[in-house]
């Protein structure tokens, strides 16, 4: 098998037998990259000096026989909302075009530990938002089974570009669905860890109380050991979980003797495409047919999952994003013509006898914060911020807010009922397959609930894993999602890891010219 | 429930994000859409239910009260858009 297909796993074989150098291997992927990525647009940047260093570095102290990292000399990929010290980190905003952070985030302190060879910065949409990466203000990614349907997001970069064979592994986050479905949407596999498994330390927030990152790969066996890379309690995140990482590099093979699977009810009604119920039925028989007892569950408060999660997610973000404000970092707005165009309104207002219409709350500074935060930002991240900042404000504080606190503890309830009696729950990860890019642009709802099956492991905290399981008749992936109890992260990818020994959904590649 | 263009401009304040008018129409109609589609939880009697703010409970989690290394000012001040030696420079906000 050529590098660029090949896994981590085969890789590191490769790698450590001499057999291969991480010279060779990074050549190849950005060999890759330079082939196939205008097309795609996985990356935002693409590191080649700093990576062949890395790969001539790692190949060096491999040859003096010094003790390696667990990823020594493997490429992996970044979405570009992890600080990278010395690296622009964008976020893929307008906001953070120039964003240089001045230190690195623990997930990247540990890839670098492993001996990780940092190939590139990912596209994503815009701070996290979307389910397309078509709220990117820096580029487009486009999915490689088909160039006019999108990646799915907002990990669509990370997603794409395992897809693509442009690197082995990838770094994403999930905040509602947004490592599983774009794993699911390109054909990959993508695993949403427990919240707290992975330090957010260095993390650019969105959600910060949804906000998972996550390993990306091709493969259960690669995701394991990427998993194992990043996870690990860490001081510097206060919601981190202080427990010891399992070795999942090495139970991921152990297949799960009397495995019992909850069909989750609710993940099959209204709104799913007939293609993906089939693929994914189908799915659930392979689990059958390898010993796994199959029951239906049902997680009645799971259709409260996006309404719930769109009061969350916004009011978190519109704290979050408040510190881009052109002051300490981001986009400044041009002063001069600002203030020349507030003192027009406020004359204009003076003269309408309209003047308290703001309070007088509209100051040079604030209109400053206002212009720049106007101009830095997309629609996707100013409508979540409105909206945020409507639900948080006083009055509707208790309605929505309070409210959505309390759904969201009755859908973690829902979860806890279920795996009194099932190890893990098993539906599709996305109701449809990709679908043409711009046609969801105009409606945010429609595109909203395609986080639908997967919103809810956030709200609720649980890990979450996608895997490929078909394909439509146009030739889109189509994946599966297994949810599990807190901390159970071995048994999702083992339940995977089984799932792959039986069927070759994953070893398939798209033809990119 | 529909929000008003004028309760949406208010908002925009609040949330430091000036607005043109189209935007302003847009987002009315969005906002609006999106509250309506919130308010199936109504449907839900939470009388009881404790609130859930964060998905791994924790309490009084304290770093030691330590100095350690920290950015030194350059390096903090290195992404400002504006700055001098010492700080970052904003508009004036004394005597408007």
């Amino acid at each position: 098998m050529s590098l660029i297909h090949a896994s981590a796993a085969q890789l590191l074989t490769q790698l450590e037998s001499g057999e291969i150098t991480s010279v060779e291997l990074t050549k190849a992927c950005l060999a890759q990259i330079d082939a196939a990525d205008k097309e795609v647009g996985a990356f935002l940047k693409v590191m080649t000096d700093s990576a062949l260093e890395q790969a001539e570095s790692v190949d060096a102290r491999r040859k003096k026989g010094e003790k390696l990292g667990r990823l020594a000399g493997i490429p992996v990929a970044i979405k570009d909302l992890l600080c990278t010290k010395g690296e622009v980190t964008t976020c893929a905003s307008k906001m953070l075009e120039n964003f240089v952070p001045p230190y690195d985030a623990t997930v990247i302190t540990k890839l670098k530990a492993a001996d990780a060879v940092l190939i590139g910065k990912t596209n994503m949409d815009e701070f996290a938002m979307g389910g397309s990466t078509e709220n990117s203000a820096l580029g487009k990614t486009r999915n490689p089974w088909n160039l006019k349907c999108v990646p799915g997001g907002s990990s669509g970069g990370a997603a794409a570009c395992l897809a693509a064979s442009m690197a082995p592994l990838s770094i994403g986050t999930d905040t509602g669905g947004s490592i599983r479905q774009p794993a699911s949407f390109c054909g990959v596999v993508g695993l949403k860890p427990t919240y707290g498994v992975v330090s957010r330390y260095g993390l650019i927030a969105f959600a910060s109380s949804l906000d998972q990152i996550g390993p990306m790969a091709r493969s259960a066996e690669d995701t394991a050991i990427l998993l194992e890379a990043i996870a690990g309690y860490d001081a510097k995140d206060s919601t981190s979980a202080n427990v010891k990482t399992p070795a999942y590099s090495q139970s991921v093979k152990q297949p799960l003797k009397g495995l019992r699977l909850g069909v989750v009810k609710e993940h099959f009604g209204e709104g799913l495409d007939s293609e993906v119920e089939a693929s994914v039925r189908e799915a659930i028989n392979v689990y059958k047919s390898l010993g796994a007892t199959v029951t239906d569950v049902s997680l009645p408060h799971s259709k409260y999952g996006i309404a719930v999660y769109y009061i969350i997610a916004p009011s978190e973000a519109s704290s979050n994003l408040a510190r881009f404000d052109g002051a300490h970092y981001g986009h400044r707005c041009d002063e001069a013509k600002m203030l020349e165009q507030l003192a027009k309104e406020r004359a204009a207002l003076e003269a309408s006898g309209d003047e308290k219409l703001l309070g007088g709350l509209d100051t040079s500074l604030v209109r400053m914060y206002r212009q720049s935060r106007a101009e830095g930002f997309g629609p996707e991240v100013k409508r979540r911020i409105m909206l945020g900042t409507y639900t948080l404000s006083a009055g509707y504080y208790d309605a929505y807010y309070l409210k959505a606190l309390k759904v969201r503890r009755l859908i973690r309830q829902d979860y806890d009922a279920a795996f009194k009696n099932v190890d893990l729950v098993i539906g599709p990860t996305a109701p449809t397959p990709s679908f043409e890019a711009g046609t969801k642009t105009d409606d945010p709802l429609a595109m909203y609930l395609g986080d639908l099956y997967t919103v809810t492991a956030n709200l609720a905290g649980i890990g979450g894993i996608s895997l490929p399981c078909g394909f439509s008749k146009s030739g889109m992936p189509i994946g599966i999602q297994l949810q599990g109890p807190p901390l159970a992260e071995e048994r999702l990818l083992q339940a995977a890891h089984m799932y792959q020994t039986a069927t070759d959904w994953h070893e398939r590649r798209p033809e990119l010219s | 429930m529909s929000l008003s263009q004028h309760e949406v401009k208010k908002v925009s304040l609040l949330a430091r994000l000036l607005l043109t008018e189209e935007e302003l129409t847009t987002m009315t109609g969005q906002i609006s859409d999106i509250v309506g589609y919130v308010e199936q939880l109504n449907e839900l009697d939470t009388t009881d239910v404790e609130p859930m703010a964060h998905a791994v409970e924790q309490f009084n989690v304290f770093a030691a009260d330590e100095v350690a290394p920290s950015l030194s000012r350059d390096e903090a001040l290195a992404n400002a858009p504006k700055r001098d030696d010492e700080c970052f420079r904003v508009p004036a906000v004394l005597g408007e």
